[in-house]
Order: C-alpha cells, then sequence, then structure tokens
C-alpha cells in the first residue's frame, strides 16, 4: 500500500498539496483521486501546490498537464503554484513548458488568479 | 669552496665577483624596467636569485629540471607572477634571467675554457629564462579568468523597477553560462519579492542570434512556469530586423521597443490585480 496524495476541499477549491517525491503509482493514484473528487463536489479550480517538490521529472511534468486537462474536462480550471526556480529550469532544459496549464508564483496568488477566472475576467 | 660543480671555474668565479656581478645585473635589469622597480627592490630579488643558482651550481646537475634547481624555480615563478600583476611584459620578465648573460660574458669568454663553461651556463639560462614566461603567461590566465568571473557576477543585476515589478538591463553578449546565471538571478528574485512581472531589457546586447534568442525563450518559459509575465524589451531597430530576418519566433511573448512601454503596461496589469483584491475584500 503506496502514500497518497491528499486532495483537500476548500470551499469549491481542491486543494493538492504535494510534499514527497512522487512514485509512479501515486501518480496514477492522484489522478484517480482528483477526478472522482472534482465530479463529487462539484469543484470549480483545482491548486496543485509543488512548492516542495525540488525534482521534477518529465513524468511529473506530464502528469500536470494531464491533470490539468482532465480538470478542464470537468470544468475546473487548475492552477499550478509555487514552482522553485530550479525546477522550471530543469523543466525548460527538458523541453516542456506546460503549455495549457496556469501558473502562479504562490499559493495566495494562485486562489486570487482563480476567483478572476470564476469572475470570468481572465 | 668544496665543490663537485661541472663548472668548477664558472662556480669559482660567480663566488669570487659576486658583489661585482651582482651590482652590474641589477643595474641592466634596473634599466630595463625603466625605473619601475626599485633598485633596492630589483637588487634583493636578484640576490636571492643569484644565491640559489650559485647554490644550484655548486650541487653539480646542470638540469634546470632537476631537484638542484627547485628553489631557483620557485623563486623565478614568484618573480613572473609579481611582474605579471605589476603590468610589466613577458618580454621584460625574461630579460631579468637573460640579462644575467650579458653580465658575464666579457669576464668568462677571455680563454676558451670559461667560453665552454659560459656556453654551457647560457643554456641553462635559457631554460630558466623560459619558465618566466610560462609562469608570467599562468599568472596572466589566472587573472583573465578570475575577472571573466567577475564580470559576470556584475553584468547581471535584477532590479526591484516597482511593487510586483524586476528588471534585468542585460548588458553584452549572451551565451549558455550569462543565461544560467541571469534566468537563476532573475527567477529567485521574482520568488524572494513576490513579483508577477518581469523586464528583461536587451538594449545593451549587441547582437541577437538564433541561439541568444532560444536563451531568452528559454528564461521567459521558465518565468512563465512559475507563475510570472515576462517581457523582454528594447529591441533596436536593427536587432528587429535581424530578428525579422533570421525567422526567430517569438511567439506569444510579450515585446516592446522601449523599457518605458514595457514598465507601463506591466504597471497597467499590476495596478488591474490590484483593484481585484479590493473587490475581492469587500
Amino acid at each position: 500500500m503506496t502514500d497518497r496524495v491528499p486532495v483537500l476541499k476548500i470551499g469549491e477549491i481542491l486543494l493538492v498539496s504535494i510534499q514527497v517525491d512522487l512514485e509512479d503509482q501515486m501518480v496514477m493514484d492522484l489522478q484517480d483521486d482528483l477526478s472522482n473528487r472534482i465530479v463529487a463536489t462539484g469543484a470549480k479550480g483545482v491548486i496543485i501546490d509543488i512548492s516542495a517538490l525540488e525534482i521534477v521529472d518529465s513524468f511529473v511534468g506530464r502528469m500536470l498537464a494531464t491533470n490539468a486537462a482532465i480538470s478542464r474536462v470537468l470544468g475546473a480550471e487548475t492552477i499550478v503554484v509555487g514552482m522553485r526556480p530550479a525546477v522550471a529550469m530543469t523543466l525548460v532544459e527538458l523541453g516542456l513548458s506546460l503549455q495549457g496549464v496556469r501558473t502562479a508564483l504562490n499559493l495566495e496568488r494562485g486562489l486570487k488568479l482563480l476567483r478572476r477566472i470564476s469572475a470570468g475576467r481572465a | 669552496m668544496t665543490t663537485d660543480s661541472k663548472l668548477p671555474l664558472l662556480v669559482e668565479t660567480l663566488t669570487a665577483q659576486r658583489d661585482a656581478f651582482l651590482s652590474q645585473w641589477t643595474r641592466t635589469v634596473g634599466e630595463d624596467l625603466q625605473g619601475r622597480l626599485s633598485l633596492a627592490e630589483l637588487g634583493r630579488e636578484l640576490g636571492e636569485l643569484y644565491e640559489s643558482i650559485l647554490r644550484a651550481l655548486t650541487g653539480g646537475d646542470l638540469d634546470s629540471h632537476g631537484e638542484n634547481f627547485a628553489e631557483t624555480r620557485s623563486l623565478l615563478i614568484e618573480l613572473s607572477r609579481n611582474r605579471a600583476r605589476q603590468g610589466f611584459t613577458p618580454t621584460e620578465t625574461a630579460r631579468s634571467v637573460f640579462s644575467l648573460k650579458e653580465v658575464l660574458e666579457p669576464t668568462l669568454t677571455s680563454d676558451e675554457k670559461g667560453a665552454q663553461q659560459y656556453l654551457q651556463f647560457a643554456r641553462l639560462l635559457d631554460d630558466l629564462g623560459l619558465l618566466t614566461t610560462e609562469a608570467y603567461v599562468r599568472t596572466r590566465e589566472e587573472i583573465i579568468s578570475a575577472q571573466a568571473e567577475q564580470l559576470l557576477e556584475l553584468s547581471t543585476p535584477v532590479v526591484k523597477l516597482w511593487d510586483g515589478v524586476v528588471g534585468v538591463p542585460l548588458v553584452g553578449t549572451l551565451d549558455s553560462a550569462r543565461t544560467q546565471v541571469v534566468m537563476e538571478k532573475l527567477l529567485q528574485t521574482l520568488v524572494d519579492s513576490d513579483s508577477t512581472h518581469a523586464i528583461i531589457d536587451i538594449t545593451g546586447v549587441p547582437t541577437v542570434d538564433t541561439q541568444v534568442a532560444q536563451h531568452l525563450l528559454k528564461t521567459v518559459v521558465a518565468a512563465r512556469m512559475m507563475g510570472a509575465q515576462c517581457t523582454i524589451s528594447g529591441i533596436r531597430p536593427q536587432i528587429a530586423q535581424t530578428i525579422v530576418a533570421l525567422g526567430i519566433e517569438f511567439g506569444d511573448i510579450p515585446t516592446n521597443a522601449s523599457l518605458s512601454d514595457a514598465l507601463r503596461q506591466a504597471l497597467k496589469e499590476v495596478a488591474e490585480d490590484a483593484t481585484e483584491e479590493i473587490r475581492g475584500l469587500l
């Protein structure tokens, strides 16, 4: 039994805070959990906090993009927050630009951005 | 002096006429350097060198790379280092050694045996002279690489232009190493100052080729992935033409002709964010 990443509900927003380096099984579980929770709660926004991640490989990078796409299909906007400079540089070197994924510097700005999106202004 | 030297006559002469030779050597080198180094200091340096050469010669072996000359070599390296730092030319440095030949020539070449020993000694001094040049060049290279490093540090400042807006005025040619430093500094500053807008000003970048453009794009994409908006400003007419001629695609990355335009745009967006915030509170 592997660890699972918790998906927390705050109002209309789901918060996923990734604290440990992800193994493949955890990524698959997270994808399942997240899509189930979005449907169950009718959430309008998802925030994935990766400020604790020091290493992001192409697998995790793709996971972020996939999750964003899945939640968009389910009617929720995904924002990835707290990416470290080193992580951003690694992803660029890997040739990943996370197209279609919205990002914010930190959780606070992410929440603000979601609020703007739900108000239909961004 | 008891000696097993291969050049007994030379050692004898060098020992006997030490003071005369030394003062003449100091004078010759002093003239070469045209008074940029005090005679007292020069005399001390050359004195040490003279003694160490004499000691090495007494030891017998004539190989300048041998153990006998270890002390001489370290003295010479030290001397070359100082000369390189003080801005003397390599010729002047090497001539410090070579001029000892001129000093000895009239005394030693008067008879055949002396001349023979003089020639052997001259060969040794040539080797030592080359050693100074080598040490000189090495020191210069150290200085150059240290300066390049300092330049790298100096040339990539990240400045805060406004609340939430940081700017990077780039000056000089961009290569991978510099881009890496700029990128790291910029991204770290974005996090530290909680800024949502960054402006990279390339007014001071002389040329933009595909590689430089690639580096700029990487920086912008990295900033965007962290959730900041990055603008490139200061594109001169000439550079704009080059960019189009090379077919470089900046895609949806905002670019501006001047820093002021970019700043105005950034301030407008920051202000919009701020009003959202107030509404959110109410």
